[in-house]
């Protein structure tokens, strides 16, 4: 019998399973459980986007669009990132929509790194930004935050870490899954560092919309930022919209129309029946998201209190909808954690090391849950702590 | 009032939702949140709890009825004094004045047809300053204060995702 691995791509047979699948495995044969462990909204998508969805059907709205998107909506964007950050991108080769950020991070990393190319990211952090930066030939430098500085990433760890051949630095503002933000100082103090180093920042800020505290800074508006700055973002946790793969990058013309060449020949354009809900999302959004976040608000600070109680230390996140508890005290590794947790009392979340090495000693909990189910959820890690 | 209006929603949205819970969800005292609901309650901000019930599930048959009544205002009154009149009947649930063709709108709740029907003729339609009424059946609650009623849009989320 033939191996077939054999016949495989080096760098895809070398590269390691995602942490979540195994775990995804043991959770989906079990029935009835409460899931903490979800990376998306638990509102389905508010019904006028849906509707104008069904709407752009009837009248036929079913082809391709430009590769770099509907203009329209691309105009929607513009003036949404003009409104919320005063930021100005050119609607005509400034903007791309792209099948998701997970498309637009590809696309990005694809279109800069050459082999060999040094990328910084932040950990712990989203589950592709290294295996993407694999994919594209970059070697990922991982730059550990941890609970005693509130996984804050700061410019002394960015000068640490550079080299010659660094080229590119992540940042996930707020952060998948820790849920910090980046304080303001620290966004300054970073972007000093990257001018200096004359870095190129992707920045993924799909949570911007879902901040707690402090009002969100978007990376690309602070002084000398915009040009070297990839900003992406999308639809995805704002407006419920995951599952229609929608979102967009924002860069400076040469890195758009770069980015755009792989686009245009691996995808052609995003479909346009997601491109049209996502202008309803942007033009008449605002009052469903606001609900949706004012919900996430109330669930965070519940979590964060119930696991401090527990005696399990939890920073207060102040964005995204994740908390990411320390669950050192209970002498177990994450996965030991996640896993008696899930058989012992059907509550399922995700250990912290699927994020990367730092994420050990940790779990990502998301309140993306009803209220009910998150109480309830509480209430056994609660006894199931208790008994260790 | 921020804090005041947070509970209100809170309630709106679940009656049973426990004092603790809300002090827990509003980061705040349960002795605060206590007082807070009491001085609602005694403003008659809140004037009470229900629960909302698909009727139409349970065998015991009920027939609701919306009824548009015309009505002539009287001085100094309005229409408060006869609105009044009819809102005292138990077996009505809801009246609003309304702006347009009609002045109230009246909800009915009655065990038959002939129930309604008996009300509308003897008690509505023959009070003084009431010049006309029509009504209508209702053949199905959909939606009933707020809540979607036999709902199947269910959580088809992954358990586990990025």
């Amino acid at each position: 019998m033939s191996n077939w691995q054999q016949y495989l791509n080096s760098t895809v047979r070398d590269m390691p399973p995602s942490g979540i699948r195994k775990f995804f495995n043991l959770a989906a044969e079990m029935d009835d459980v409460i899931s903490l462990g979800v990376g998306e909204p638990d509102f389905v998508t508010p019904w006028h986007i849906r509707e104008a969805c069904v709407y752009s059907l009837e009248r036929g709205y079913t082809t391709y669009t430009a590769n770099q998107g509907l203009p329209a909506l691309r105009q929607v964007i513009s003036k949404y990132l003009i409104d919320s950050y005063n930021i100005e991108y050119n609607p005509k080769s400034e903007l791309l929509i792209t099948v998701g950020v997970s498309e637009a991070l590809d696309l990005a990393l694809r279109a800069i790194v050459e082999p060999g190319d040094e990328v910084l990211i932040p950990e712990p952090c989203f589950v592709s930004y290294m295996p993407c930066t694999t994919l594209a030939g970059g070697k990922a430098v991982p730059l550990n935050t941890s609970i005693e500085n509130n996984f804050q990433v700061t410019a002394e760890m960015v000068e640490r870490a550079v080299t010659p051949n660094t080229k590119i630095l992540f940042l996930c503002n707020p952060n998948n899954p820790t849920g910090a933000t980046i304080s303001k100082d620290n966004l300054l103090a970073i972007a000093e560092v990257v001018k200096q180093h004359d870095l190129i920042v992707i920045s993924d800020e799909i949570y911007d919309q879902l901040t707690y505290k402090d009002e969100h800074i978007c990376f690309a508006t602070l002084p000398g930022m915009k040009e070297r700055t990839i900003l992406l973002n999308g639809f995805s946790k704002a407006y419920a919209m995951t599952g229609w793969r929608v979102g967009y990058a924002a860069s400076n013309p040469d890195f758009i129309a770069a980015m755009t060449k792989i686009h245009q020949y691996t995808m052609l354009c995003a479909p346009i029946t997601a491109q049209m809900s996502a202008m309803e999302a942007l033009k008449n959004g605002k009052i469903a998201m606001i609900k949706m976040v004012e919900q996430y608000n109330r669930r965070r600070k519940m979590v964060v209190n119930a696991f401090n109680e527990m005696g399990l230390d939890c920073f207060e996140p102040g964005g995204a909808f994740y908390a990411f508890p320390s669950i050192q005290k209970t002498g177990m590794s994450s996965e030991e954690f996640a896993e008696e947790l899930l058989k012992e009392t059907k509550v399922a979340l995700i250990p912290g090391n699927a994020f990367g090495p730092s994420g050990q000693g940790y779990v990502r909990v998301s309140y993306a849950t009803s209220l009910q189910d998150l109480t309830e959820a509480v209430k056994r890690i609660a006894s199931f702590v208790k008994k260790r | 009032m921020q804090l005041d209006k947070a509970i209100l929603e809170l309630l709106e949205q679940n009656g049973k939702i426990t004092n603790d819970e809300i002090a827990t969800l509003l980061d705040i005292p349960e002795e605060e949140v206590q007082k807070l609901i009491e001085d609602l309650e005694q403003k008659g901000i809140i004037a009470g709890y229900q629960t909302v019930i698909n009727w139409d599930k349970v065998e015991d048959e009920k027939v609701n009825a919306v009824i548009e009544v015309k009505i002539t205002p009287q001085r100094e009154v309005g229409f408060d004094a006869v609105a009044e009149r009819i809102y005292r009947f138990p077996e009505v649930h809801s009246v609003l004045l309304m702006s347009g063709d009609y002045d109230l709108v009246v909800f009915l709740e009655g065990k038959t047809m002939k129930d309604v029907a008996q009300f509308v003729s003897s008690k509505l339609a023959t009070m003084e300053h009431v010049l006309s009424t029509a009504t209508h059946f209702v053949l199905k609650t959909y939606k009933k204060h707020g809540r979607i009623l036999d709902d199947n849009e269910t959580d088809r989320r992954l358990v586990i995702s990025p």
